[in-house]
């Protein structure tokens, strides 16, 4: 039974935001003064979000691990943003981005959310253009597009290959000018450890001072997450490497659900793997596949003649490679979805096909373009990516195919947020990729960074208004309360705890062993025997990593591997979800594939008898098992039908 | 293409526990180590071995590991970044290395950039920097359509060049003056490029510059070293209209 209220408007799609807008509170300037409110994040969430709420004048408290809000793991994204502005005249509209990412996310998502997401879009752009964002121009200075996969229209923003910086800079100017004004204090190189709930709802954090560990409690009427996502799960993923999933964990255990973690997005256009040094992966643009093809030889004995470094790709005919692909969906080829490619490049090394010396990598080749277009094209197009690629891997792709494999990149599931991007805890909001909210079981191109701001600049300064006004009566939080003294002493204990157990492996070491077991049964292909299997071997892993897991250094200084401890102490548990989710929904939808689930031809296949719902599930307490509530998702504007891409 | 492997190398790096002590250099023996492997990775490979022992691992910044957020920040074989152009720290492999060579790390010196732990600094004058007026001065909502202000493709390209700097502070560790101007010109130096900048030009360039100089960086005297040190190839002729910036606002005043 759903006892899950998401609290979606009434009304006509396209009329349920501004209805909403028209009826929900708003707070008067004077009493906009006596609020404060924590961010916990400065990615493009946390930014613009920091930086709206600082200019309608509450008292605004921001929050970031690294030494500057800047630094964000939003700062990474390369390709783009969506925007519906139609400026192609090639018959985009919100319609058509909402429809576009309903289907794209596998009709896993939340109708009224998403279509307030498109509309919200076009805003977004003109936000960036004045802040002085750089975007791509034409000749004729107007706005440049281009288009990513799984869409028909060309409606993507970009600035260079650094989208993501880019953007970035802009909210973090706006963020700058808030902190130069006074409404916004930051605290950067803090590390948020807790959220206090008192009387039911969210009335502050405590937080660890990461230079000198010093624990700290701040107080506030509200609490807002934008904290990124859990790919690090494991270990390794494109996310930078101190992105977490902390500080949404420690929400799930102050009562806020956690939704659809088992929903991950794979890229399948990474640098593969190599030896057993590697710390982090890299991505190589989506875009790369708009001219490179993919293979793997047909002979097994040419793979492994690769593999030993007998021969290069090279040396291997046209007639003998297996474009499969191209093979297996001539209508898209090269250009399927994320997760479709991706779960096509393990099976063909599964099976043997691999071509680097560790059998997981399958090339990317702009032979056949150079030949059609001129090299000088494909330069112009892509000679960043070329560049940056031989500088990791010393091979020159104009000359030998790129070898990639696929990599977790996204984290689709995320914090329970209502239609006003507040948690199942009262004053508690989670914004950007924290949240789970728009992009159901699988992400599309250039959306993340569309969500981060539309949540931020657009969404959350109004609904959380509506919230605060009755918040006005509230004095300043005080944080000699008893709920900040054991919030703090739950703090101080874990990292006591951590430290006091002085055993015999550093904290990566079972990061590692995580990250095995994550990819082997909770990764790009999922089966009931090995989820149960990963359950039990987290389960496992977690006990030796309480009882054996060594930290150096000291608890009051500067402590990168205390930090990492807490973080995989979380990435542990919140494995444990993953599986758990994931064995619940048994059926194949975007990046979530079910063995049991699939078409005779292996393809994944969608239940929508059984999987239209978003899990949302609710803490019981330490080592219980979880309580999973359902939200029934109900379309009235689309109808669903089966992805295919042959 | 199997990566050679580095049998033995020495790293000679600089140990400081906390902003007060003195602070020295130790040298440490790393062996096995991939050409293939980042030189990060090989830190990593370091500092589990130095878990191992029941030693303090070296702390130093990154996140990345891309090449974009600015974090990482080492000064190796006197090069901020190392021995590579056009390069962060954690795009550096071990490739530029010989086996049996001693490889010396060092944080960012400048006095605008004290030392936290080991390899890490604080470079909050950096957003200090910004803060002073970094921005275009608008606020969320009621802004026009984005083509309704034309840009000439040029002069976008230009000023994201100017933008692509990403505040890792290079610039800083390598001038001898430990002038933050090349930082400052980036920011300066996109806006003067794009009409939303234009309004506040004088009042930015005055406060970013006053700010730069408050906070304890030297002058600039034209050595050109931050641009040879700059990952992102941010060139010095963004200087050249810092000062155009800056004189015209002065003249004005
Ligand atoms: C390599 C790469 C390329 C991408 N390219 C694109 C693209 O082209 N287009 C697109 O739309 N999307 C892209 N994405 C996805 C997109 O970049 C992210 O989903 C998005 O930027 C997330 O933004 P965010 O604000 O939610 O979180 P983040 O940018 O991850 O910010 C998280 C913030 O939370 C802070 N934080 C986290 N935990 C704590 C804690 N416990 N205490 C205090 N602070 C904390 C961090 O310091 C940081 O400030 C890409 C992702 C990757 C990895
Ligand atoms: S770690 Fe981000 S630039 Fe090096």
């Amino acid at each position: 039974m759903s006892n899950i209220d998401s609290k979606i408007p009434e009304g006509p799609l396209a009329e349920k935001w501004s209805r909403h807008k028209a009826a929900i509170r708003v707070v008067s300037p004077a009493n906009k003064r006596k609020l404060d409110i924590i961010v916990v994040g400065t990615g493009l969430a946390g930014a613009s979000a920091a930086a709206s709420l600082g200019e309608l004048g509450y008292n605004v408290k921001a929050f970031c691990y690294q030494d500057s809000p800047r630094r964000a793991h939003s700062i990474a994204a390369q390709g783009g943003i969506n925007a519906a502005k139609n400026y192609q005249n090639d018959n985009d509209s919100v319609y058509r981005l909402f429809y576009d990412t309903i289907k794209g996310g596998d009709y896993r998502s939340r109708e009224a959310n998403v279509h307030r997401l498109a509309e919200v879009s076009p805003n977004i752009i003109d936000q960036c253009v004045a802040q002085g964002v750089p975007f791509a121009r034409e000749y004729g200075g107007n706005l440049a597009n281009r288009s990513f996969g799984g869409v028909l229209v060309s409606r993507t923003f970009y600035a260079r290959g650094q989208t993501g910086q880019q953007l970035l800079l802009g909210a973090y100017s706006a963020l700058n000018r808030q902190i130069d004004a006074g409404s916004v204090e930051i605290f950067a190189r803090h590390e948020m450890l807790d959220v206090v709930v008192i009387d039911g709802k969210a009335r502050g954090i405590v937080a660890r001072d990461l230079t000198n560990g010093e624990v700290k409690r701040f107080g506030a009427h509200a609490v807002v997450l934008a904290t990124g996502g859990y790919g690090n799960v494991f270990f390794l993923s494109t996310n930078a490497m101190g992105c977490n999933g902390s500080a949404a964990w420690q929400a799930y255990k102050r009562g806020a659900y956690f939704s659809n973690p088992c929903y991950v997005q794979i890229h399948p256009t990474c640098i593969p793997v190599h030896g057993s040094q590697q710390s982090k992966l890299t991505l190589m643009s989506e875009s790369l596949r708009n001219d490179g093809r993919v293979w793997v030889p047909k002979k097994k004995e040419d793979a492994e003649r690769l593999r030993k470094g007998e021969i290069s790709a090279n040396d291997i005919k046209d007639e003998d490679r297996d474009f499969y692909l191209e093979r297996r969906y001539p209508s898209y080829g090269n250009l399927v979805p994320r997760d479709v490619a991706s779960r096509a490049a393990k099976e063909r090394c599964d099976a043997g096909f691999g071509v680097n010396a560790e059998g997981k990598a399958v090339f990317l080749d702009f032979k056949y373009a150079i030949e059609r277009l001129g090299r000088d094209t494909i330069e112009k197009r892509y000679g960043n990516l070329f560049q940056m690629y031989e500088k990791i891997t010393d091979v020159n792709p104009y000359e030998n195919p790129m070898q990639i494999y696929p990599a977790i990149h996204y984290a689709m599931g995320g914090t329970w947020v209502d239609y006003n991007l507040m948690t199942s805890v009262p004053g508690l909001y989670s914004i950007g990729e924290a949240n789970f909210s728009d992009h159901g079981a699988n992400r599309l191109g250039a959306s993340a960074l569309m969500q981060g701001l539309a949540d931020g600049y657009f969404i959350l300064p109004y609904t959380i208004g509506d919230y605060l006004a009755g918040e006005i009566m509230v004095p300043k939080i005080d944080t000699n309360a008893p709920e900040f003294e054991e919030a703090e002493k739950n703090v101080t204990g874990r990292l006591e705890k951590l430290y006091n157990i002085k055993g015999d492996q550093p904290v990566d070491y079972f990061h590692k062993k995580l990250g095995h077991i994550m990819w082997e049964y909770v990764g790009m292909s999922r089966n009931e025997e090995g989820l149960k299997k990963a359950i039990e071997e987290i389960a496992e892993l977690k006990k030796e990593f309480w009882s054996n897991v060594r930290i150096p250094g000291e608890m009051n200084n500067i402590n990168p591997e205390l930090e990492k401890a807490g973080r995989l102490a979380d990435f542990i548990d919140i494995g444990d979800l993953m599986a758990r989710d994931a064995l619940n929904r048994n059926e194949s939808c975007g990046g979530h594939f079910r063995e049991e689930s699939v078409t005779e031809d292996g393809e994944a296949k969608r239940n929508d008898e059984i999987g239209c719902y978003a899990s949302a599930w609710e803490f019981q307490g330490e080592d219980k098992e979880p309580v999973m509530h359902r939200e029934e998702l109900v379309f009235e504007n689309v109808k669903l039908t089966q992805r295919s891409y042959k | 293409m199997a990566d050679k492997i580095l049998k033995k190398i020495y790293v000679k790096v600089w140990r400081q526990n906390n902003p007060s002590d003195k602070g020295r250099f130790e040298t440490y023996e790393v062996e096995n180590i991939s050409q293939g492997s980042s030189f990060l990775e090989m830190i990593d490979i370091l500092n589990d071995q130095l878990i191992r022992e029941g030693k303090d691992p070296i702390a130093f910044d990154h996140d990345c590991r891309e090449g974009i957020c600015g974090m990482c920040s080492m000064y190796i074989n006197g090069h901020a970044h190392g021995p590579d152009s056009e390069i962060t720290t954690c795009q550096l492999h071990m490739r530029k290395f010989e086996d049996g060579e001693t490889i010396t790390v060092e944080p960012w010196r400048a006095g605008a950039f004290p030392v936290i732990k080991d390899l890490i600094v604080d470079r909050v004058a950096f957003d200090k920097i910004q803060q002073a007026g970094g921005y275009v001065s608008v606020n969320t909502g009621g802004v026009p359509d984005g083509n309704t202000i034309p840009i000439a493709q040029v002069d976008a390209e230009e000023a994201m060049d100017a933008a692509a700097c990403i505040g890792c502070g290079a610039c800083v560790a390598t001038c001898k003056n430990s002038s933050a101007m090349l930082f400052v010109a980036a920011k300066v130096s996109q806006f003067a490029k794009l009409p939303q900048g234009k309004v506040e030009a004088k009042r930015r360039a005055k406060a970013m510059v006053a700010k730069m100089d408050e906070l304890g960086f030297g002058g600039c005297t034209n050595t050109g070293a931050c641009e040879l040190a700059c990952p992102k190839n941010i060139s010095i002729s963004h200087i050249a209209r810092l000062n155009r910036e800056y004189l015209k606002a002065k003249f004005s005043d």
